[in-house]
């Protein structure tokens, strides 16, 4: 097992650059959690021209809705949602800087082709490891559309969270590579 | 089924009061949200030697990690704490008072939800506006003898409930074509749903019917093969063996595991028709039942 590689946020364009599909890492600072109505209103508000509620040149979202907040506790539960559901958003928001997305699942050549194009990332995380991925999170803060219940975006301050590289900037899928390299053909 | 042996004898009604349904709804849900059956971790310990790929046996060793935190600190395994499904068999001689059946489930899993800190996952399909209570639940009922109730409480993850698919298969399609249907549907589902997974198969009914026994074969504990069938546990070993081919691996990064457990369970059908549903169910396979 390699060692992960430590990397902060906001990701500077040298290390998306020598980010590669397969590479470990442990992510570290703001991150934003943002899901599917979420991502329909910031790609509406793009398309209007309106302001939107975070600050999107140079973030990374984290597809994401915790459970609700245990007294005494930082955050609930929180993992990674499917990322394809977001797809069709996806390259609008790298468009406008977005740099990195923390989910899990393949995404769409449209979004493969907007990493390169843009310079952006995909990183992928565990689901289903929520009780032990919270330990990560060290503040989360309510930022926007908090009619959305857990779907409302927030700012998260993070700690070493371990993610692995799906998608870089040269087209690379390592859920792709991956699978074929361990397929049996009998 | 134990509980109509059991109760074969007494035919007597038995009254049982929706205060009671309500406190149990409540209580299977927290429990299956936070504490993973012996059976999946069994499973899952299993897997590990079998797992060759370095990152697939680190996936399967945070998974396990994962369940006994959450089981020792009473926080849910995964943020998505599932649409609340719940499998009854009602006895023919049980009469529910106190209440109406439907509010009283209800009741149970918006107090669930509340009290046990789970996310409400439930919204309106078009506006997308959240019901704030994870209810309705989606409830499935049969009938069976005696006067016993029995609740199965299962919170269903909507990222591998999304990869699950059914089909109208043609009867020459035979279970050849039952197999490719399956087989297709969890290589297309790939990383998406969380694997390793488990993997119930419905064959026959109607079309709801179908489904409706994918999603019972899941309840089945992992491990078991299909006990009344002999031509499904065949169908069972090589599902398992084929979908394991496929490469995906623990977390979709590569490997052998892809899924714990092939559960198939078959019915007759429509001369015209064979029905066949996949229930694709993630690692955090969550189900608790009681018997009132």
């Amino acid at each position: 097992m390699e060692t992960p590689r430590k990397i902060k946020t906001p990701l500077t364009e040298e290390v998306i650059a020598s980010l590669h599909a397969g590479d470990m890492v442990l992510i570290s600072g703001e991150v934003y959690t943002a899901r599917d109505v979420a991502h329909r209103r910031l790609y509406e508000a793009l398309l209007k021209g309106e302001a939107l509620p975070i600050d999107l040149p140079k973030s990374v979202i984290f597809y994401a809705a915790p459970t609700p907040t245990p007294p005494g506790k930082a955050i609930g539960s929180i993992g990674p949602t499917t990322s394809y559901r977001m797809d069709f958003f996806t390259p609008k928001l790298i468009e406008n800087g977005l740099k990195g997305m923390i989910g899990k699942g393949s995404r769409s050549p449209e979004v493969i082709a907007a990493l390169q194009k843009y310079g952006a990332v995909y990183f992928g995380a565990i689901g289903g490891i929520a009780a032990l991925s919270a330990r990560c999170v060290q503040k989360a803060e309510l930022i926007a559309y908090e009619d959305l219940g857990p779907e409302a975006i927030r700012k998260l301050i993070i700690v070493d969270f371990p993610a692995i590289v799906i998608n870089d900037t040269l087209g690379n899928d390592l859920y792709a590579q991956a699978q074929k390299k361990w397929r049996v053909n009998r | 089924m134990n509980m109509e042996k059991k109760t074969k004898k007494t035919a007597k009604v038995r009254q049982i009061d929706c205060k009671l349904i309500t406190t149990t709804v409540k209580k299977l849900f927290i429990e299956a949200n936070t504490s993973l059956g012996k059976d999946v971790i069994e499973a899952l310990r299993k897997s590990l030697p079998q797992e060759e790929s370095a990152t697939g046996k680190e996936v399967l060793v945070k998974i396990m990690e994962n369940a006994d935190i959450a089981c020792r600190s009473k926080m849910p395994m995964c943020q998505d704490t599932g649409l609340a499904v719940v499998f009854l068999e009602i006895g023919q001689d049980v009469h529910i008072v106190g209440g109406n059946l439907r509010e009283a489930i209800d009741e149970g899993v918006r107090q669930a939800y509340a009290e046990g800190y789970l996310r409400k996952s439930v919204c309106d399909p078009l506006t997308r506006k959240n019901t704030q209570d994870n209810t309705p639940a989606i409830i499935h009922v049969d009938i069976v003898a005696g006067n016993r109730l029995k609740i199965i409480a299962m919170p269903k993850g909507g990222g591998s409930e999304n990869m699950s698919a059914a089909k109208m298969l043609t009867p020459a399609a035979g279970s050849d074509g039952i197999k490719k249907f399956v087989l297709e549907t969890v290589e297309q589902a790939g990383a998406n749903p969380c694997p390793p997974i488990m993997v119930g198969v419905g064959i026959g009914g109607s079309l709801e019917e179908a489904c409706i026994l994918a999603k019972k074969a899941l309840l089945r504990p992992v491990g078991e093969a299909n006990s009344k069938d002999e031509r499904l546990v065949q169908m069972e070993k090589e599902l398992y063996t084929g979908i394991n081919d496929l490469g995906i691996g623990p977390g979709g990064l590569g490997g052998r595991v892809t899924t714990l457990a092939v559960n198939a369970e078959m019915m007759p059908c429509h001369i015209a028709s064979l029905p066949v549903a996949v229930n694709i169910q993630c690692h955090v396979a969550r189900h608790k039942e009681v018997i009132l």
